[in-house]
């Protein structure tokens, strides 16, 4: 399985690397939505300031969508997974492979993110540790989540519209305890710990990879 | 020695259509079959179905051994398929992506470069994206994936279309070569000219079900046949 | 097609009593509910007749977070076993989920009810309705899955990873949500309400209010259920008719070059 995940990770990045589709074209989407958020938010800087946590996050979550979308497009025009199934590859092997893949791409893009949020909204960084700690907890839960119902909706017609219908609910926890942990560590809001909100965010990702790498190899049966 | 594909009474049904409506076939081991019917027949599908990716919904089959019903993810990785689309990745390399392909499929990297070259894919298209080659070379890089891996159970979907006299030349050696080392193929195509001469039997269908079977002997295999004799248990005819 | 019709009769007679036993039992303990509720029980000193909501609120809630959910989640991981692997429990499924998003909406619209008047508002943020409503999302997250057209297994086995993996977002739900309150606002309303100083006839008929929905929900899944067998008997009269167009459209025998022809693909 590890093998598998490892083949399955470094053909994708290697893909990203080439086609450059994330960096290029997800990354910009991402940074674009936080200058509109400024547009919508006035100019004064300080509601922006205040919000950033949670319009980080927010940015996140739909630059996610997009980035799980490419990973099942570029398995063919259409995201048939007839390839990744005649492949002979560990269907756990290929989810984590391509969650790790995900995962790299919106880690990239959330350190842009990040310094564009401290940019444009002025965000002055208390603690660094729980950010990348936060940070890296809810990238990957996102990427399990989203690359398991990335599977189920890649193939179907109405796959554009059904992942955001399906992801989004699903990673509204994560959402929730970012934008908590993110306030902690920028010293907004009532100051609550960001602790507990940690803990949460890397138990969405324990449970969604362990999740995903059981029920990947069932799901691959679906046509 | 049993049958390499057994389907009875299969029925595929796609959503609400079924494109397969009750097909009862027979391969043994070691054979070439070739399928033939006018568009819309069910031969892609019945092509997925023995690959183990489109499931029953109603009949028995097995393929290689392998229950339709049960057994299908172990069956996909001793099948190969060369369908419509070739299941390539448009960003790598033709190189990247057959050393993948065969490192996926857990054997080792080591003869790839003679496969290529012999299906002209060496020298400096070897280290072209696929992506910006023709589609009948994409075609090649995909039938190299599948010379590669070497699978128990070769579809090939109209491999014909697409390829030009010396790919189709090269196919035709591929196919009897891998058939005396024992392997099974089934090939749909829209061209008699080219694939009746590998072919042991022709299948016809169509409206999803058989409605004829007939003997054609594989004329220009058997010289192959011939020379390989020696090294193949008796599983080849020579008339 | 009536469900006497030996041919399409989902379950056994026998069965057919106990549902029918299973909706009388339900609407009389309903009946009960509410005129214990309306009428016999007293109004409380500081909600007055509001508190009247209690009665089906917390029952109707228990029935959508942990009746339907639970149902829906346990029937998805039984299909997705394969030994314990039957249509009975993609049906059961999709039975649970469709009464379960009735009783979540319901939940949705009697909170909503029950706090506008100490609010002044149609919604707040209230830990609990935001998970409810979450909740009501991913039921129909479930259902929209449901509706792409597939062959029977891909779409119980989509739908049941959809169960799955929204039933473990549950719980995950419910503890930020109720952090995201109480490490700001401390306890809400509707959850200080709940606390156990309910006694005497309050508490018997908040009992009995639970009885009430439970047995309601028990004979909507049923009732579903059975709307699922015969929906699935159509679709197959439907794929008859679609097979024999299929075959008629092979009728005309296909003679091969030599005139040979068989009906079987069985070597010679």
């Amino acid at each position: 399985m590890w093998r598998d995940t490892a083949l399955v990770a470094g053909k994708d990045l290697r893909i990203e690397l080439r086609s450059r589709v994330v960096m290029h074209q997800v990354v910009p989407v991402a940074v674009m939505v936080l200058v509109l958020f400024a547009f919508a938010l006035g100019p004064d800087r300080a509601p922006m300031a205040r919000a950033a946590p949670g319009l980080f996050w927010v940015a996140v979550l739909f630059a996610s969508v997009l980035a799980v979308q490419r990973s099942f497009a570029l398995e063919a025009p259409d995201g048939a997974r007839d390839g990744l199934r005649l492949s002979g590859l560990d269907p756990a092997g290929v989810f984590l492979g391509k969650t790790a893949a995900v995962a790299v791409q919106m880690v990239v893009l959330e350190v842009v993110l990040t310094a564009g949020v401290v940019v444009l909204y002025g965000s002055h960084i208390r603690s660094y540790g729980s950010i990348v700690v936060a940070g890296l907890a809810g990238t990957a839960g996102l990427a399990a989540a989203g690359t398991l119902y990335g599977a189920l909706a890649a193939g179907l017609r109405v796959r554009e519209t059904l992942l955001p219908f399906l992801f989004l609910p699903v990673a509204a926890p994560v959402l929730l305890a970012g934008t908590r942990a993110w306030q902690a560590a920028l010293g907004i809001g009532s100051g609550s710990a960001g602790d507990p909100w940690v803990r949460l965010l890397l138990v969405f990702a324990a449970v969604y990879l362990a999740l995903g790498v059981v029920i990947f190899g069932p799901l691959q049966e679906a046509s | 020695m049993a049958p390499a594909v057994l389907l009875t009474t299969a029925v595929c049904v796609t959503g609400r259509f079924p494109a397969l409506a009750g097909v009862d076939l027979a391969v043994a081991q070691g054979e070439v079959v070739v399928l033939e019917g006018p568009n819309g027949a069910g031969k892609t599908s019945l092509l997925r179905v023995c690959a183990g990716l489109l499931p029953l919904t109603g009949g028995e089959g097995t393929v290689l051994g392998c229950d339709l019903r049960r057994d299908a993810p172990a069956l996909r990785r001793r099948v190969g398929m060369l369908g419509h689309a070739a299941a390539l990745y448009d960003d790598l390399t033709v190189a990247e992506n057959v050393r993948f392909a065969v490192r996926a499929a857990g054997a080792s990297p080591s003869h790839i470069d003679a496969v290529l070259d012999r299906l002209e894919l060496g020298g400096r298209v070897r280290r072209t994206q696929v992506g910006r080659l023709s589609a009948g070379q994409r075609r090649r890089v995909a039938l190299a994936v599948l010379v590669t891996r070497r699978p128990e159970l070769w579809l090939l979907d109209e491999p014909h279309a697409g390829l030009d006299a010396g790919a189709r030349a090269v196919l035709g050696e591929i196919v009897s070569e891998v058939v005396a080392e024992g392997a099974t193929v089934l090939l749909a195509s829209h061209e008699p000219e080219e694939s009746l001469p590998l072919a042991d039997r022709v299948v016809s269908l169509v409206g999803g079900r058989v409605v004829g079977v007939r003997d054609v002997g594989a004329p220009a295999r058997r010289v192959v046949a011939v020379e390989k004799l020696r090294s193949v248990p008796g599983s080849v005819h020579v008339a | 097609m009536s469900p006497a019709d030996p041919a399409v009769a989902p379950w056994s007679p026998r069965a057919t009593w106990v549902v029918r036993g299973l909706g009388i039992a339900a609407a009389v303990a309903l009946a009960a509910t509410i005129w214990l509720g309306l009428w016999v029980t007293p109004p409380d000193q500081v909600q007055h007749n509001l508190v009247r909501l209690v009665y089906i609120h917390p029952p109707i809630a228990w029935v959508a977070l942990y009746l339907a959910f639970g149902v829906a989640a346990a029937s998805s991981v039984l299909w997705l076993w394969p030994r314990t692997r039957s249509r009975f429990w993609d049906r059961l499924a999709v039975s649970a989920v469709e009464v379960g998003i009735v009783f979540t909406a319901l939940t949705l619209v009697t909170g909503s009810i029950w706090g506008r008047p100490t609010w002044g508002v149609w919604w707040a943020w209230d830990a609990r309705l935001t998970s409810t409503a979450l909740l009501l999302v991913l039921l129909l997250g479930y259902m929209a899955v449901r509706r792409v057209p597939a062959d029977p297994d891909s779409r119980a086995r989509r739908s049941a990873v959809v169960a799955l993996v929204a039933a473990v977002d549950v719980p995950i739900v419910h503890f930020s949500v109720d952090w995201w309150h109480t490490l700001h606002q401390g306890a809400t309303v509707l959850n200080a309400n709940l606390s156990p100083t309910i006694h005497g006839s309050m508490a018997w008929t908040l009992l009995l209010g639970f009885v009430a929905f439970t047995l309601l929900f028990a004979w909507m899944l049923a009732i579903r259920y059975r709307v699922e067998v015969l929906s699935e008997h159509l679709q197959d009269s439907e794929l008859d008719v679609a097979l024999h167009e299929r075959w008629a459209e092979g009728t005309a025998p296909v003679p091969g070059p030599d005139g040979a022809l068989a009906g079987s693909g069985r070597p010679a």
